[in-house]
């Protein structure tokens, strides 16, 4: 296989990719297509496959069907070509506990035959953080303290692309948005970056977006292109018994879905069965006070769910 | 009616202090959530109060159990599921229900037929011979869950019981919360994600080990000036010392 890169603006691509564990199937038929220089989510909850699919993409794994390639080289016929250009920062804590900060990215740049010098001003500010603990070590770090550090080690060799699984789970908002700001600057520098995640709301830091479920993208679009899509009319209700709202509401004819989301409550509904006005004396008949509606526009996870719901 | 009181609880580990003199109360059948960043003290704190760690100063009564004095009783008096641990993999469906049952020493007739209903109200009926490790996340959730509160706890303790699960699932759980509150049962919950935040009757706010904001969701975005419970949280938690430069 030649190497493509010069004529493709494509970093990675996928055609039909397909894994099994024994009969249980991981991906069904994978198609994706990463430009260069991209943030590409991958957005789904646990057991749709994201970590399968990185896991190919990163050589560690043998698909079932179909092919991909990084940067042009065919992920099980060139890997080696692969891992000399990816960062890649797993799902589970994976670097070394009982090594220090300082060590575990000695470790790597070694193992890259690089210094830890040698590409500084991709970790600089990353490594900022960590700074005053590079004496300590991993295992007692915090969890937004390792994934900055595993971050760090992705890095030390300058990658082409970056394959980052899940690095906000289980991590704090603060945490979060900074590991995010991180990678803004990231792409800045030119790495393509594909990331994983189980939270919705991080769908508008990324470029564009996959979302996944039982294996299978559901969309690919950019986030505006995304909520764009939603077909149905949405409406935020909100009331001072939300549970018991929750109930009236499904009940009552043109009401599509019904589903909490922080504060209110998301009712997809169909216009032509019924109105703000209607619904509205028919919950305060029904006995619910200090009620509240109104037209909104849906997120992330209003399609997430409405895509779900027709896929299955 | 409290069902959880906490004066003044304080955990140390060597000259490290992860839960720093911290009081509260949580009322029967209240949906209590407790927040905080990664190492603000939150597993410790909930810990002591499951009987399963001794303070070092200051008292919880739990259950109406001194968590020191009395851990034992104040262990059979909770349920508790987390989200890394809560089933076991290789046990069938209905063996999960039951081991469980035994170890709460719910009486032999009652866990028969109540796992019998349990399995027909989660929809379960068909799975009762699968083994736990063939089920999807979510619904393993919802059976974790259930199994948790089988013995009729006046409390449940929910470590971060939807992290990484699919978002309708995520809300049919509350809606299981919702249930099991209004049926009385008092629910201490943790969750990263904010929007859940919002479903709590109260929230209280853990940085580096003190209770840093405790009240309604309302009441806190009032306070904060803040649109949702995510902005509340970032304003608090920047307040800690592994910030400071």
């Amino acid at each position: 296989m030649e190497r493509l890169k010069s004529q493709n603006r494509a970093s990675v691509i996928c055609t039909d990719l397909a894994k099994s564990y024994g009969s249980v199937p991981a991906l069904r038929g994978v198609n994706m297509e990463v430009t260069k220089g991209e943030i590409f989510g991958i957005i789904g909850p646990d057991g749709a496959g994201k970590s399968t699919l990185f896991r190919i993409l990163t050589t560690l794994l043998l698909p079932d069907k179909g092919k991909a390639y990084v940067e042009g080289f065919d992920t099980v016929k060139e890997y080696r070509n692969i891992r000399k250009i990816v960062g890649y920062m797993p799902g589970r804590f994976s670097l070394y506990q009982d090594l220090t900060v300082e060590e575990n990215l000695k470790v790597f740049a070694s193992i890259f035959n690089t210094s830890v010098q040698g590409n500084y001003h991709l970790i600089k500010d990353i490594y900022s953080h960590l700074e005053p603990f590079k004496t300590r070590r991993a295992g007692n770090l915090s969890g937004g303290m390792k994934q900055k550090l595993a971050l760090c080690c992705a890095l030390v060799h300058k990658p082409e692309v970056l394959f980052l699984d899940e690095p906000t789970t289980g991590i704090d908002p603060v945490s979060r948005k900074e590991l995010w700001e991180m990678l803004g600057n990231l792409r800045e520098q030119g790495i393509t970056i594909l990331v994983s995640t189980p939270y919705m709301d991080e769908a508008s830091r990324c470029d564009r977006i996959a979302l996944i479920q039982h294996g299978e993208f559901l969309k690919t679009d950019t986030p505006a292109g995304i909520v764009s899509g939603y077909s149905n009319k949405l409406w935020g209700i909100k009331g001072e018994k939300m549970a018991s709202l929750i109930g009236d509401l499904r009940s009552v004819k043109g009401i599509i879905s019904c589903f909490a989301f922080g504060g209110s409550l998301h009712t997809a509904v169909d216009e032509s069965v019924i109105n703000i006005d209607l619904l509205k004396r028919h919950l305060i008949d029904k006995g619910n006070i200090d009620v509240e509606i109104e037209e909104i526009k849906a997120g992330i996870e209003d399609c997430f769910m409405e895509l779900a719901e027709k896929s299955s | 009616m409290k069902v959880i009181t906490v004066e003044r609880l304080t955990k140390k580990f060597g000259d490290f202090t992860a839960v720093d003199n911290i009081s509260f109360e949580v009322e029967k059948g209240e949906i209590f959530g407790f927040l905080g960043a990664n190492g603000a003290g939150k597993t410790t704190a909930m810990r002591m109060l499951c009987g399963l760690l001794k303070p070092t100063s200051g008292k919880a009564v739990v259950a109406g159990y001194d968590i020191e004095l009395e851990a034992e009783k104040v262990k059979r008096s909770i349920g508790y599921m987390s989200q890394k641990f809560a089933l076991y993999e290789d046990l069938k469906v209905w063996e999960n229900i039951r081991l469980y049952a035994g170890i709460y020493k719910v009486p032999e007739k009652e866990s028969k037929e109540k796992c019998d209903h349990l399995l027909k109200e989660l929809g379960l009926e068909d799975e009762r011979e699968a083994f736990v490790k063939s089920l999807p996340l979510g619904w393993k959730q919802k059976l974790a869950f259930s199994v948790s509160i089988f013995h009729n706890p006046g409390i449940v303790f929910l470590d971060e019981p939807t992290g990484g699960v699919d978002p309708a699932t995520r809300r049919q759980f509350w809606e299981m919360i919702y249930k099991a509150s209004e049926s009385g049962i008092t629910v201490f919950v943790t969750t990263h994600y904010m929007d859940e935040a919002e479903y709590c009757d109260r929230v209280s706010i853990m940085v580096d080990g003190r209770i840093e904001a405790l009240d309604s969701p309302g009441a806190l975005k009032r306070e904060y000036g803040a649109a949702d419970m995510d902005e509340v949280f970032r304003k608090l938690a920047k307040r800690s010392k592994i910030f400071e430069k």
